[in-house]
């Protein structure tokens, strides 16, 4: 297994649970992503800014094995996505879409991602994450009939159900109120200490940086900053963020 | 870490035909409505025709081909919406199951849509237009299954990619038809000479056909369908 | 970046002797070729009819089917320009076919229409490249569309032989109006001449259209890619 030194990281014993080396993704002839190189062990959280456009979306589906990289390789957990659909098994995605069938329950939705997951007890796996998100009690409505707050959380559920050790959130915290917004962090926080991996793309500094281990900023597809969250200075990083966001606009 | 196994191509494909089932099943309008649509179809045909002219017997098989293939288009339209609407397609991309085994669920529940239908059309053909109640009609049946493997086939897979176009209820239609044709003229004329009593010899070279058409397509569609997703 | 393709700005040679080969070929039909005892004058109009049929089915849609399979293994956008352009320019001569074809018969055997095998054939020829064309004027997406119209097209070509021989199979269990074979071995060879110039005629004229077409589609991409680039 490769070893990569990417700026700043130190070398470790144990593989990452995600590597992109010179990740590209190319659309009629314009760069979406441009040669994005990083890593992440287990326990890490990275927070990634930037502005629309910037391309972190495109990354994130990359990362989550929907799209096929023009250049570069990704490795999850040592596999490369491109080897075959196992590797793709260790991801997680909350996007912006919920991602759910809204004729059908929240459970019946989340027991469905289990069950293509290949869980044994897919029953009792998608009770674990709707529990964990507190969305238990509503368990039997159908998506439709959810508030988009609770919708979010069930599709957060729908992400974490098969346990994965690469968890990619764009704009998670969208939608969502106090409740919500604590039952996503206490989630979060449960997969990193598990030994998971997060990626989190949000707009929001502040809670982006909450559980962030290290902080990045993408523009243009490529990745500005990046460094380990001890090196960031909040209020300086603040109005760097805002300059770059403003520039592109 | 839970006990987990990535399911293989068909585990995978009968668990999207079951929760497409049970979405179906759930909202029941697309199914309605294709039932509705072909029963009205049945019966207005036999207004369509003279009665005098042409036997009731005659005319059946022809009219229960036609109502079938625009009733099973109605249920195809349906096919790929729910994923679209909220990027469900995502979460089935991003498992570890093969793409094909997408395709091969999806077409299963919209064979099992297209058999439904099928199952209360054949006997209200039987009924209206008065046909004898012998053999003939379980071979009307296999002819039929045979018929609705190719019909879903082709269906399913330009249904993936209708949805994603601006004309989606007009170009489903129009992309498949072509391909009906071998289907359509495959099926009647084998249950004619069989409804009539023919031995199945002469009913076999358009059987053959209608057999050798499902081979290809079914094949032929799964290892195709990959190409239509977005990657 | 100018391209080899957009920067010819001379005469169309290709284009010119293709028109000058029908043209000989045409002086060569009334002038020079006896008259077919039977059939009288119209059967020249064979001239163009079977030449274009060979051209539409022979070479623009093969070339159509092997430029979708090759698309899909190399990804490359020429491919698909080709494609397109086969499309195109086979559905003209398609068109041709299916307007000869009715001239003709009505001239020979009283009816514009008669189910002929191969016309029949030439008919869902013609709807399928129809389809074809509304498939891509219903996707916007470039990469999107040449994927969609390289699987319509491999599909189609799969087709292509099931519809022969249906529609083969059907005329032969039917009966239909007594034919004048319109070609028989024993042709005076002025006629087999004058074919075979009219093939190679026709052929000529297919190449030259196909590249005419697909140098419209070469530059009509590069302005799209330039607007893009502004934009």
């Amino acid at each position: 297994m490769a070893r990569l030194v990417v700026s700043g990281l130190d070398q470790l014993a144990t593989p990452p649970v995600v590597v992109a080396r010179g990740l590209s993704r190319v659309f009629s002839g314009r760069k979406a992503v441009d040669g994005v190189s990083f890593s992440l062990q287990a326990g890490d959280c990275l927070a990634l800014f930037g502005p629309n456009g910037a391309g972190k979306t495109t990354l994130l589906r990359l990362l989550a094995g929907l799209l096929t990289p023009s250049g570069g390789l990704c490795l999850v957990g040592g596999a490369s996505l491109r080897d075959g659909p196992l590797a793709r098994g260790q991801v997680g995605l909350v996007s912006h879409a919920s991602m759910l069938y809204s004729a059908l329950s929240a459970r019946e939705n989340v027991e469905f991602a289990a069950r293509m997951h290949g869980m044994s007890d897919a029953v009792g796996a998608a009770r674990n994450a709707l529990a964990a998100m507190r969305v238990l009690d509503r368990a039997e409505t159908p998506v439709r009939a959810l508030s988009r707050g609770l919708q979010q959380r069930v599709s957060i559920a729908r992400a974490i159900v098969h346990v994965p050790r690469l968890l990619l959130c764009d704009e998670p915290y969208t939608g969502l109120d106090e409740v919500g917004s604590a039952a996503l962090t206490a989630a979060l926080a449960e997969r990193r200490a598990s030994g998971a991996a997060l990626l989190l793309v949000t707009h929001n500094l502040s809670e982006g940086l909450a559980l962030a281990t290290h902080a990045a900023i993408m523009r243009r597809g490529k990745l500005a900053r990046y460094e380990a969250r001890a090196e960031v200075d909040a209020s300086t990083y603040a109005s760097e963020y805002r300059e770059m966001v403003t520039l592109d606009a | 870490m839970p006990e987990m196994t990535p399911p293989g191509t068909m585990r995978a494909a009968w668990i999207v035909a079951r929760k497409d089932l049970a979405i179906e099943f759930r909202t029941r309008t697309a199914f309605l409505s294709a039932l509705v649509f072909a029963l009205l179809g049945v019966t207005i045909f036999y207004f369509a025709w003279d009665s005098t002219a042409v036997a009731a017997n005659d005319l059946a098989p022809g009219v229960l081909w036609v109502i079938f293939i625009f009733a099973a288009l109605l249920g195809l339209q349906r096919s790929f919406g729910s994923e679209l609407a909220d990027r469900a397609i995502d979460g089935l991309l991003g498992a570890p199951v093969s793409r094909e085994s997408i395709y091969l669920g999806k077409a299963l529940a919209n064979l099992v849509f297209v058999c439904g239908v099928l199952a209360v059309t054949l006997p209200a053909v039987v009924l209206f237009y008065n046909l004898p109640m012998d053999r003939g009609v379980l071979a009307l049946a296999g002819v039929a299954l045979l018929a609705a493997i190719g019909l879903v086939a082709i269906g399913t897979l330009f249904s993936a990619m209708a949805v994603n176009t601006r004309m989606a209820e007009l170009l489903l239609p129009m992309l498949s038809l072509p391909f009906f044709v071998p289907i359509v003229m495959g099926a009647a004329q084998s249950s004619a000479r069989l409804m009539a009593g023919r031995p199945v010899a002469e009913a076999w070279p358009w059987l053959r056909i209608l057999v050798a058409f499902d081979i290809v397509f079914v094949v032929a569609c799964t290892l195709a369908f990959p190409f239509t997703l977005d990657e | 970046m100018t391209n080899d393709v957009t920067s010819r700005r001379g005469p169309d040679v290709l284009l010119g002797v293709a028109i000058a080969a029908v043209a000989a070929v045409y002086v060569r039909a009334f002038a020079f070729t006896p008259i077919e005892a039977r059939q009288g004058a119209a059967q020249r109009i064979l001239y163009i009819h079977a030449s274009s049929a060979f051209v539409a089915l022979y070479l623009a849609f093969v070339l159509l089917a092997i430029a979708s399979i090759l698309y899909l293994w190399l990804k490359d956008e020429k491919l698909d320009r080709v494609a397109e352009s086969s499309a195109e320019v086979g559905l003209v001569f398609t068109t041709v076919v299916l307007i000869t074809g009715p001239l003709w018969g009505k001239t020979i055997w009283g009816a514009w229409w008669t189910w002929d095998a191969r016309l029949t054939s030439t008919l869902f020829l013609w709807f399928i490249i129809l389809s074809y064309s509304m498939l891509r004027g219903a996707v916007e997406d470039r990469g999107r569309r040449a994927r969609y119209s390289a699987v319509l097209g491999i599909l189609a070509a799969l087709l292509v032989p099931f519809i022969h021989l249906s529609v083969y199979m059907f005329r032969t269990l039917h009966p239909m109006p007594i034919l004048l074979k319109p070609s028989t071995p024993s042709m005076p060879s002025e006629m087999r001449m004058t074919f075979f110039a009219a093939f190679i005629a026709f052929a000529l004229l297919f190449a030259a259209l196909l590249r005419k077409r697909y140098r419209i589609a070469t530059l009509r991409d590069l302005v799209a890619d330039r607007e893009q680039e502004t934009a």
